[in-house]
């Protein structure tokens, strides 16, 4: 085996033994936006979508290499943008102004009498 | 500038990106900081993508211009899409938009791997592909990648209704599982062996793919919130595989993590429900509707429906209520009700709590998400561990859109195939009052004795109407 390949596999096992390190502390409350969260991380096989369409050539690889950065990108963009929604949703207390503007930008509720 | 240090620099700028990754992860288990962790693992996301940008651009020969094209053409479209589904989708259907998000990824890892094996087939890197070194994180790239792939579409159409959610039995259903897994095992093998052949390596895409759909749809919707973390988890391990197969340390890193991550969330939430993960993706019960149902219909009693003003007077006049959310809350977005009334209880002195299941809604954590959307006090929510000794304190239960994680028969009934699973003791409170639109069954397709309980009234009602009503009738009180 070649030394890169020895690397690699070091780096890989020990990024495994991280992940749960790292993961198996969090409450089951932030479960889904750590989902939501990893799955954005996933979403770094965009650098390799970049690394395979800058090299290709044939037509096929270049139709491949589109549909990978697309996919790629529409994981990395989403994945960020709906764990940030459902984040920016934890707080402590809900202040009057924060409780305001969740009122107003929310069109789906029916309009709640101010008096809670 | 020289190419060596340029290399040096992007590298360095990988390990800074990974770096981000894990601090990030590490942030976003407290919710005081887990939105700065979120935000900090995409501020690494950014670096290594400019940073590869970087290295395109300087390096030897620059980006050609069609390069150029197809990458800005991709980063617009997939982009512009993710953006506006991110930014649209309902807090209710955002599961589905986790499950889809998480199949791209795994079609993209796939398409690295399939692309990097066409181009050296074609050339003058035949000999790589007849060293394991290479065959095998490719091989494993393009199983993984496409079981994913075609897997959390499945879900994602599942939870979105486009497919229904209870267990679609094919028949030979398990035998065309087993024999697309044996292709793919023999395809694999057969490329480990030294052998160079396209058409093999499409057999075992072909493979993949059929896999995930067999796999996925013989299983209900209860049991999709672990399937999905379960695909999540295998993206991971297929980005990390794409890693090997073009030499980025950063994806190994990347993607090992988020295979880690998927793995212990797959474990927690099977163990919520008491399943195991092997009895999950070897097709669960949810099927056994018509036996099931039949047996808990013998045993069922009558049912005591109330009105909305009365239950208003249990509520208002209880030291202590519990409110039990479930699904139906969050399909009938109902959030914003059950706030408003808990805050115009509490208002009255009641002391008001929220029980949340660990499988609450559709995956672990959704109902906190969904309630903390209507702004409710985040110390209000209680684990099921800590307010299941609660119940036999409180004066009124109030189950809205909840049911199989109340139903008794998980405690008392070893013939049910819910027995055993982890629920929410609402039956100890002194009274219970559940919201549902009608008799229908759970997810787990049984009937749920707690409804025929004498000291249960059911109140006949969509969530959020049922809810409403309530509101006014408390104010009336």
């Amino acid at each position: 085996m070649s030394q890169e390949a020895l690397a690699a596999i070091t780096v890989f096992v020990l990024a495994i033994l991280v992940g749960f390190e790292v993961i198996s502390k969090v409450p089951a409350t932030l479960h889904t936006p750590l989902m939501s969260g990893a799955n954005s991380i996933h979403g770094i096989v965009l650098v390799g979508s970049m690394l395979i369409a800058a090299s290709a050539t044939e037509p096929l690889s270049q139709v491949l290499s589109l549909i990978a950065v697309a996919f790629a990108t529409m994981n990395v963009v989403g994945g960020y943008v709906v764990t940030d929604r459902m984040l920016q949703m934890f707080r402590k207390k809900p202040t009057a102004s924060a409780a305001k503007t969740a009122a107003a930008t929310d069109a789906t509720a029916s309009a709640p009498k101010a008096e809670g | 500038m020289n190419p060596q240090t340029l290399d040096t620099i992007v590298r360095l700028i990988y390990l800074l990106a990974a770096a981000g990754f894990v601090i990030g992860l590490h942030q976003m288990n407290s919710p005081a900081t887990a939105r700065n962790g979120n935000l900090l693992s995409a501020a690494g996301m950014a670096l290594a993508i400019v940073a590869t940008l970087l290295l395109l651009v300087t390096g030897e020969g620059g980006l050609s211009t069609t390069a150029l094209l197809i990458i800005g053409l991709g980063v617009v479209i997939g982009g512009g899409l993710g953006l506006y589904m991110a930014r649209t989708v309902k807090m209710t259907a955002m599961p589905q938009l986790v499950s889809l998000f998480n199949a791209v990824g795994g079609g993209a890892a796939a398409l690295i791997a399939i692309d990097d094996y066409i181009r050296l087939s074609g050339g003058a890197g035949i000999e790589e592909l007849r060293s394991l070194q290479v065959t095998i994180p490719t091989v494993l790239d393009v199983i993984i990648g496409c079981v994913t792939f075609s897997g959390s579409l499945i879900a994602s159409g599942k939870l979105q209704g486009l497919i229904p959610g209870k267990p679609i039995v094919v028949p030979g259903g398990r035998i065309i599982t087993f024999g697309v897994a044996a292709i793919a095992a023999l395809g694999a093998l057969y490329l480990f062996a030294g052998n160079v052949s396209v058409p093999v390596l499409f057999l075992i895409i072909a493979a993949g793919l059929i896999f995930g759909v067999t796999m996925v749809l013989p299983i209900g919707g209860a049991d999709m919130p672990v399937v999905i973390s379960l695909l999540n988890s295998f993206t991971g391990t297929a980005v990390a595989m794409a890693g090997f197969v073009i030499d980025s340390n950063v994806l190994i890193i990347a993607g090992a993590l988020v295979g880690a991550s998927g793995a212990i969330l797959t474990k927690l939430m099977a163990d919520a429900m008491n399943r195991s993960v092997v009895n999950i993706i070897a097709g669960g019960f949810g099927g056994g509707e018509g036996t099931v149902g039949a047996v808990g219909a013998a045993g069922g009693g009558s049912v005591r429906e109330v009105s909305p003003d009365d239950v208003a007077i249990q509520l208002a006049y209880a030291n202590k209520v519990i409110v039990v959310p479930g699904y139906g809350l969050a399909v009938a977005q109902a959030q914003h009700q059950v706030r408003e009334l808990a805050e115009l209880l509490e208002s009255r002195g009641v002391n008001v709590e929220y029980a949340i299941h660990p499988v609450a809604g559709r995956m672990p954590g959704h109902m906190n998400v969904l309630l903390a959307e209507a702004n409710v006090p985040y110390p209000q929510l209680r684990e099921m561990e800590e307010i299941n000794p609660e119940f036999p304190r409180a004066d009124v239960a109030l189950v809205v859109g909840a049911n199989d994680v109340t139903n008794p028969a998980a405690r008392s009934n070893p013939a049910s195939p819910i027995y055993g699973m982890p629920i929410l003791d609402v039956d100890q409170a002194k009274s219970v009052v559940v919201i549902k639109r009608s008799m229908g069954r759970g997810y787990a397709g049984i009937d749920n004795e707690l409804y025929t309980n004498p000291k249960t009234g059911m109140l006949f009602a969509d969530a959020k109407e049922g809810l409403a009503s309530l509101v006014s009738a408390v104010k009336a009180v």
